[in-house]
């Protein structure tokens, strides 16, 4: 609706007084969270509160010279680079491939989809729990079906041993948010015009050709939101991590929001977590703004 | 058996297939909780317990640990109460009056990006401040904070589908701005409201990592329960089901009345039911 078109609806316009009455509570309490961490990080990154020392006074950029050099933080932001690289595609991929073995009629279709979206819409730390209970070397399922898989005992420490902790994670990862890729991707297959793979068919184009040219076009823009909405939980990765590893062997598969935590409430470094939590945070909008270009939000 | 029958067929074994891989792991969570400690710690494991045994609850309810849910339960309630009013009001003025243009509206579902333990680090500094550490005060504030971008974000988009000439009506009619709003919008967008008020208690019962900085005793939640069951040497899997179950079963509960909106309101809106 063009601005003319509005101005003429009654509806359209109020006075400012109460335009801005409504506005006002929410902006207020989104200021909380929006402004005020911004400001304080930027204030307490540059001084040097520590566990011990309350020194307030101005230090420059000491904290952000310390994080240029600091290895587990860039080790940190690769493992959670990694996390995603690899369990993105994979949930894309799978729920693509689930989405089209649902697009089309089938018996008790609805029924299925309302129980291939439970694993969403557990809480991430109890799918970590649950995964745990899983992976567990002795009672745990896995390795008994492993067993039966390659005939013989399997006693594999998947939440321990530094060359099975990613594929635990992954799957993990991969199991409770590829429903998520699978519901929105069917969603999008099912508005696909098929007059026009129809046409394709009798032009003689093949299937590959018919997704690449037809298809994936028109599912694009709602796979795009999927992927950033992925990517930027991928990029806060915690809980499932939290319970299945807390980070470990070691720090081998410490994520960026879990090195922040154990520097601002287990090591009370806290000018230091400061200036990490502002990398985050910048990173992170390069990432939304860039992506935010791409992808149609809002109408 | 013709060709397209052979294809359903097929089509349908692998749809069981799928559905029993991605629901095994959920049985295996309900299943340990109804097992006895001889069974959990079996080797090889027992794939199905033997008697509903419901010995891991009791323990819950006994050691007061169950009122960890009550906390989520009162803290997911009243901070989605207070989200959806509030930011239902902010999306009206969006949607109809166009309130600060594009730029208010993207900088408001920006606010849902930012990471949260970004936010929670500055926000427990000044918690500890005001002594909000650990009381119903502070996480339910965080939690309305953080759940009002998708609210707003949300609830616009419902409102704009609603047509201008019920309320243009009513305004003939002499209804106020404010019964405009409550007689005639909000009944209007009902299954929108209710779509985004489940998906709000949904986020803030799930949530962790505030709920593990900003909770010590008092209004613990029961996820950060479940993680107080995973010891240095041996995990008392027992509770961990059982506390995990009692905080999944609400949640599959009201999903079940939410099919018709999951995917409208996990794309953000981008997909419209």
């Amino acid at each position: 609706m063009s601005a003319a078109a509005q101005a003429r609806h009654p509806t359209a316009t109020a006075d400012r007084g109460f335009k801005l009455m409504l506005v006002a509570p929410s902006i207020l309490v989104l200021l909380l969270i929006g402004i005020f961490p911004l400001v304080y990080l930027l204030m307490v990154s540059f001084q040097n509160i520590t566990m011990t020392d309350m020194d307030k006074s101005f230090q420059g950029l000491l904290n952000y010279k310390l994080l240029v050099h600091d290895t587990r933080l860039w080790q940190a932001l690769w493992h959670t680079v990694v996390f995603t690289a690899i369990a993105l595609p994979i949930e894309l991929i799978l729920g693509l491939l689930m989405a089209q073995l649902f697009l089309d009629k089938l018996p008790g279709r609805p029924i299925f989809i309302a129980l291939l979206v439970l694993p969403v819409m557990v809480s991430p730390i109890v799918a970590g729990a649950t995964w745990s209970l899983m992976f567990d070397n002795r009672f745990g399922p896995i390795n008994q079906i492993a067993g039966w898989l390659f005939g013989k005992e399997m006693t594999l420490l998947w939440t321990i041993n530094p060359s099975l902790v990613y594929p635990a994670i992954i799957v993990a990862e991969v199991w409770q948010w590829t429903p998520f890729m699978f519901l929105l991707l069917l969603a999008a297959l099912a508005n696909v015009d098929k007059s026009q793979m129809e046409a394709a068919a009798i032009d003689g184009a093949g299937y590959w050709r018919t997704f690449f040219k037809i298809v994936l076009p028109a599912i694009w823009p709602v796979m795009a939101i999927a992927i950033l909405i992925r990517a930027l939980d991928l990029f806060r990765l915690f809980d499932i991590v939290w319970a299945l590893t807390k980070g470990g062997p070691g720090t081998s598969t410490e994520t960026i929001s879990m090195f922040a935590y154990v520097k601002g409430f287990q090591q009370f470094e806290t000018s230091y977590t400061a200036a990490v939590a502002l990398l985050i945070i910048v990173l992170l909008s390069i990432i939304v703004m860039w992506a935010l270009k791409r992808v149609e939000l809002s109408r | 058996m013709n060709a397209s029958a052979m294809r359903t067929g097929i089509r349908l074994m692998a749809a069981v297939a799928i559905t029993v891989i991605f629901l095994f792991p959920i049985y295996w969570l309900f299943m340990i909780s109804f097992k006895t400690a001889d069974e959990i710690y079996a080797y090889p494991p027992v794939w199905w317990p033997h008697s509903l045994n419901w010995g891991s609850y009791e323990v819950l309810f006994k050691d007061g640990d169950a009122k960890t849910v009550w906390n989520s339960l009162v803290i997911a309630s009243i901070s989605t109460v207070i989200a959806m009013l509030v930011g239902t009001l902010c999306a009206y003025s969006l949607a109809r009056f166009r309130t600060g243009g594009e730029h208010l509206s993207n900088w408001i579902i920006s606010q849902r990006m930012v990471p949260p333990i970004a936010v929670v680090f500055p926000i427990f500094l000044l918690y500890v401040f005001f002594g909000l550490v650990d009381t119903y005060v502070g996480i339910i504030l965080l939690y309305t904070a953080f759940n009002l971008p998708y609210v707003i974000w949300m609830m616009r988009g419902y409102i704009m589908d609603v047509p201008r000439a019920l309320e243009e009506a009513a305004l003939v009619d002499g209804y106020t701005r404010w019964q405009v709003i409550w007689k005639v919008v909000f009944p209007m967008c009902r299954a929108g409201l209710f779509a985004t008020a489940i998906f709000t208690f949904m986020f803030a019962w799930n949530e962790f990592l505030f709920a593990l900085v900003l909770t010590r005793t008092e209004v613990a939640t029961y996820t950060v329960q479940v993680t107080h069951y995973f010891g240095g040497q041996s995990n008392f899997w027992a509770k961990i089901s059982a506390m995990s179950v009692l905080g999944t079963v609400p949640i599959f509960i009201v999903v079940a009345f939410l099919q018709r909106y999951l995917v409208r309101g996990m794309s953000l809106g981008a997909i419209k039911g």
